[in-house]
């Protein structure tokens, strides 16, 4: 039985759209640094990963950093349940990533990119390495790249070892350092003390092909898809109850009701967006956008359809919280193992309506007093499936889908 | 454990660190490196690391259990890790679950008599799309079902 990993030919509006291996790079030294940033800037390009944050100021802060050392890290810990894009990425458009990745460390003024590859991907890692020998080769990693001099950039990789929380910027960097991947506090941020204590960008993948396509092809080219507040595509990982599962490259903008009817899916009940650490979104609110100024998301989409058990899904994402924890913070911590336990009590019929308004009291306080992104989105999936299911999961005494066949 | 392989245990420890230097970054990269091979990092493997890279055994021991791809318990010669999260949940599982569970007379978390196979549970592996899915050592296999899931454990020497 041979390993097996689809691919196909794609096609898309920026990120699947044409481009040749070097032509970013090539564009990036004639365009020169304060070209790129006004471009970047232009695109409105934000973080790919989840969070959001304006590509072009991080850059910026940290080309404006007074070291002697700088570094470009890409984070390719994909571990949010439903997220395989950057899987499809680095797999068929390593290109996009590893050109992102030098036009990034031209920039700001780095010498090293390291990529962050989780330790699931490890299959991956032989193919990546032969494709940066082959950049090696070419003159487009190593000194004076393309004959641009005192540009001297080279690529390594490194592995994960099964920690979801590792996708977390500042964990990521103290795993690289090879500490636990405990989250730091932030301030002080990455741009200023990052890994080794040196400015350090951290960009998700889809971030890093992206800025291939924006320097080569401009700014305003990539502002024209997407809305105002959500500049260019994304790339959507559907998974879940569809004919169509796979991985999409959509305008922000597009409504949840359209994406379903691209992927093929029928009589869906709800649709998970952004992953474990989303929000689930109930039938009646398939009108709503995706997009940073209303249901943002890295990417995940999971779609259920109307023979689920709700409470199922949500106790399979609270496993998830609770294995993934780093420990390091009681809200985080404690906090999952006491909305687990809401849960059991839930799938038992042993609940009081009182009980369950508490647990959800918790969970807005993770919210606001976990340490990093993990702690504070993991009520979200509690919140959101016991708000719009209640029906489903409180009325009915706690038997669950007595009335719905399995 | 005989002096001959705590012997070459130590040598091999000593390659590792001259290849990926003996700073605190190199801490992770050796133990995924004796991880890869041993399957385990053992006691006398951790004191050894932590002597070489001059810190304290604890703290390798700290990462290891940290991260859940490293353990300092001998496991089986493969390790298969079959994905849980939702979306392999719904594509069917349980069935290759429990497919793998009555061929091989282990539970998850186990490992075979034989020492051939240690079964466990992983989150997420990117497989969404193409689930059930698991990881043979670092290998991954998908659309799985209950008789190619077998099929595949079976090959595995």
């Amino acid at each position: 039985m041979k390993s097996n990993v689809e691919t196909k030919k794609r096609s898309g509006p920026v990120v699947f759209s044409e481009y040749q291996r070097s032509e970013g790079i090539k564009k990036a030294l004639q365009l020169g640094r304060e070209n790129i940033l006004f471009e970047l800037k232009i695109s409105g390009l934000k973080g790919r990963g989840g969070a959001g944050f304006p590509t072009a100021t991080k850059w910026m802060l940290t080309a404006a950093a007074n070291a002697n050392k700088k570094f470009i890290v890409c984070n390719a810990d994909e571990g949010e349940p439903g997220t395989f894009k950057d899987r499809v990425l680095l797999l068929e458009y390593p290109e996009l990533v590893f050109d992102g990745i030098v036009i990034a460390g031209f920039t700001i003024g780095a010498a090293s990119g390291i990529i962050y590859l989780r330790g699931e991907y490890e299959y991956m890692l032989q193919p990546l390495e032969d494709y940066l020998a082959e950049m090696r080769k070419d003159n487009l990693l190593g000194k004076n790249i393309l004959g641009k001099e005192n540009f001297n950039f080279d690529i390594s990789i490194r592995l994960g070892s099964g920690a979801y929380v590792c996708g977390e910027e500042t964990a990521l960097i103290e795993s690289l350092e090879g500490f636990r991947g405990e989250p730091r506090n932030r301030p002080p941020y990455p741009v200023d003390t990052g890994y080794l204590g040196y400015p350090t960008v951290v960009n998700n993948v889809e971030t890093l092909a992206s800025v291939s396509h924006i320097v080569l092809k401009g700014g305003e080219w990539f502002k024209k898809h997407g809305t105002s507040k959500s500049t260019g595509s994304k790339l959507f990982s559907v998974s879940g109850d569809c004919e169509k599962p796979g991985v999409y490259e959509l305008p922000w903008g597009i409504k949840i009701k359209e994406l379903l009817e691209i992927v093929e899916a029928k009589n869906t009940k709800a649709v998970q967006v952004g992953g474990a650490s989303g929000t689930c979104i109930a039938k009646s609110q398939f009108d709503r956008i995706l997009g940073y100024e209303d249901a943002a998301t890295g990417g995940s989409i999971i779609i259920f359809n109307e023979n689920r058990d709700m409470l199922k899904v949500l106790k399979n994402f609270m496993e998830f919280f609770i294995e993934e924890s780093c420990g390091q913070c009681t809200p985080c911590r404690i906090g999952n193992i006491k909305l687990m336990e809401g849960i059991i009590k839930i799938e038992n019929g042993d609940f009081t309506f009182s009980y369950i308004n508490n647990l959800k009291e918790l969970g807005k306080t993770m919210q606001v007093a976990s340490k990093c992104g993990l702690g504070q989105s993991s009520p979200n999936s509690f919140i959101s499936i016991l708000e719009n299911f209640s029906e489903e999961i409180l009325h009915t005494n706690g038997k669950g889908k007595e009335n719905v066949k399995a | 454990m005989f002096e001959y392989e705590k012997n070459s245990l130590t040598e091999e420890i000593e390659n590792l660190v001259k290849h990926y230097g003996s700073d605190r970054p190199a801490l992770l990269q050796i133990l995924q490196a004796v991880q890869r091979k041993h399957k385990y990092i053992s006691d006398f493997a951790q004191q050894e690391i932590a002597r070489l890279l001059n810190i304290h055994p604890v703290e390798v021991y700290s990462i290891i259990s940290f991260y859940s791809f490293l353990c300092s318990e001998p496991k089986g010669r493969n390790i298969v890790r079959l994905c849980r999260t939702i979306s392999c949940d719904m594509a069917g599982k349980d069935k290759v679950e429990s497919a793998v569970k009555r061929e091989l007379g282990i539970t998850f978390g186990e490992t075979t008599n034989d020492g051939r196979i240690t079964l466990e549970f992983t989150n997420c592996l990117g497989m969404c799309d193409q689930g059930p899915a698991m990881l043979v050592n670092d290998k991954v296999y998908t659309h799985l079902n209950p008789e190619t899931a077998v099929n595949i454990l079976n090959e595995v020497k």
